[in-house]
């Protein structure tokens, strides 16, 4: 019996692009869910990106941090190594060095770390605050100052805390990540603020919050495939891309960073944490991230060989 | 809810003093207003004080389609206009309308399908309109037998049951709930169904509450798509609470603004 497709989505999640100029990448495009080639557009193809942060992170077990061995305290060093060891086509910003705890870093030396970044791999950038609104509404408009005309992304807007983040944007021709905590409703609400304050709806990238492996994955990854259903019944205020903080959601279970030492059952850490990752990353995939911010580089590359295997017409 | 903005028709004294003095402002501002309140396509009806159909439906749709590119509803019951009118039209289309007639229903799905248009079918052929919903069961499986055969994407047929007002066929509109219901289970997938709101409070004093409550009633029976005044804020309101209510879009609080 020959099977026919009798249902067609009524949407495409917006084609969105990041940066500008020949280093500029498109993402999301799609009519269908992830890698089904035959029942529509497939769109352009997830990616990879990878994060630097600031200020060296105080939280990453030494199995990740020994991947980074002599760039970790050098951000543009690492963004460099980033491109042209891990392939990179984006690269995540971490402004975790301007947070009143951790370092309380200056607007102006982040506006010039941004530029100096963007200068040295000319590639388009996530740039990423904090989490300490006093402090990112300070700090992030200086840093998308200095990016301006870039495209790059500027997060985290929240409900409680866009309206500043969003009006800079709009002015120096950037986009915005924004973020909800695993909750459909408010991911909806929150697009339909930023679209009022003036920011076409192609210049918005969801963020939905994700839970790694163990660790909520279930749960988050329905709400994204919720998300994306809606989207593609018609509902244009969700029908944005997804960046999904992988590395971050990862690296903080357990599982993979406890050395086997004191868990000799769960084997050896530097493979544990790589699969940890790895096994997260591509749940989300088939949720329908289009962005995946990844820590481990080789997590990275299982992912990419992923992608790429998903990506080929042929398999249903 | 598929909304068909109804408001650019000659049967209003405005649209049709604009048609006749070819007033493309006037024209294409109204397009933008409903485009902008909802709706996915705009009705477009030279009225009947048109001296010139076929000219003045090329204009329309000419002026139209300079500042939106929804689809166009081509609303005539002239073959002509409607083919000069597909012809000239870079939107997507509509035509408005056939019914159960033969020759008609077969020269318009014909022409239909030769320019990839939907097509609106009424339930009701020489003998009028029906009077309960067996008959326009019937009429609804005569035009959905002959769709099929003719190979037409049955997605791309809207099946009117024919809505009549509220004080001249009062016992009719339980009908016409229960017709709506029935197209929906005719085939698989399923043709779309349609119907002109205003016509439900033609001559009642009170119009807006009795168009949204009826809209309310088709959408949880299966209407697709409704042919309105998208500039009646309230009855816009009342199809996204229903859309909501029915599962078909997500809740946020903002839910009215999206």
């Amino acid at each position: 019996m020959k099977l026919e497709q009798i249902e067609k989505s009524s949407n495409v999640i917006n084609p969105t692009i990041l940066g500008e100029g020949n280093s500029s990448v498109k993402i999301a495009g799609e009519d269908s869910l992830p890698f089904l080639h035959r029942e529509g557009k497939s769109g352009n193809r997830p990616i990879v990106a990878y994060e630097v942060f600031d200020s060296v992170p105080s939280d990453w077990p030494k199995s990740l941090k020994d991947e980074f061995k002599g760039v970790i305290n050098k951000p543009i060093e690492w963004a460099s190594f980033c491109k042209n060891e891990l392939n990179a086509q984006v690269i995540c910003l971490r402004l975790a060095g301007v947070h009143p705890d951790f370092g309380n870093a200056s607007a102006q030396d982040s506006a010039k770390l941004c530029r100096d970044i963007y200068a040295k791999v000319n590639l388009p950038l996530v740039v990423i605050g904090c989490g300490d609104d006093q402090r990112d509404n300070k700090i992030l408009p200086e840093c998308s100052k200095a990016l301006k005309g870039k495209n790059c992304f500027f997060g985290n807007a929240t409900i409680d805390n866009h309206k500043t983040l969003v009006a800079s944007c709009i002015a120096d021709g950037n986009g915005i990540i924004a973020q909800s905590p695993i909750d459909i409703n408010i991911a909806k609400q929150l697009n339909i603020l930023i679209s009022e304050v003036g920011l076409p709806l192609d210049k918005i990238i969801i963020n939905s919050t994700v839970g790694a492996l163990g660790y909520g994955l279930e749960y988050a990854y329905s709400i994204m495939e919720r998300a994306r259903l809606a989207a593609l019944m018609g509902d244009k205020m969700l029908a944005m891309p997804f960046i999904c903080f992988i590395g971050q959601e990862s690296w903080r279970a357990k599982e993979s960073k406890a050395s086997v030492k004191n868990n000799p059952d769960w084997g050896n850490e530097y493979e544990r944490g790589v699969n940890w990752e790895a096994v997260t990353a591509n749940a989300f995939l088939h949720a329908g991230a289009d962005i995946l911010v990844m820590r481990h580089p080789k997590a990275g590359k299982i992912i990419n060989s992923s992608i790429n295997e998903l990506s080929k017409k042929g398999i249903t | 809810m598929f909304i068909v903005g109804e408001l650019i028709n000659g049967m209003y004294s405005q649209v049709a003093k604009a048609i006749l003095n070819k007033d493309k402002a006037f024209i294409q501002d109204l397009a933008k207003k409903q485009v902008e309140s909802g709706s996915a396509a705009l009705d477009l009806n030279c009225g009947p004080g048109s001296k010139n159909p076929l000219e003045d439906m090329v204009w329309l749709v000419e002026s139209v389609q300079d500042v939106t590119d929804k689809m166009l509803c081509i609303d005539s019951t002239k073959y002509e206009v409607i083919q000069k009118a597909l012809e000239v039209a870079q939107n997507e289309t509509m035509i408005n309308s056939a019914n159960a007639e033969d020759e008609k229903l077969a020269k318009l799905v014909a022409l239909a399908q030769k320019h990839s248009s939907a097509l609106i079918a009424l339930t009701m052929d020489k003998k009028g309109i029906p009077q309960n919903k067996e008959q326009r069961l019937e009429l609804a499986v005569k035009i959905v037998g002959f769709v099929q055969e003719a190979g037409f994407d049955m997605q791309k047929l809207f099946l009117d049951p024919v809505l009549m007002p509220i004080n001249v066929a009062q016992a009719q509109l339980v009908e016409i709930i229960e017709a709506i219901k029935d197209f929906k289970v005719l085939t698989e997938p399923s043709p779309k169904t349609i119907v002109g709101l205003s016509n439900i409070s033609q001559g009642a004093k009170t119009r807006s509450i009795i168009n949204r409550t009826f809209v309310v009633m088709g959408l949880s029976s299966g209407l697709d798509a409704a042919i309105l005044d998208p500039l009646d804020k309230q009855l816009i309101d009342a199809v996204k609470a229903a859309e909501l209510v029915l599962n078909k879009n997500i809740y946020c609080d903002s839910f009215l603004g999206a």
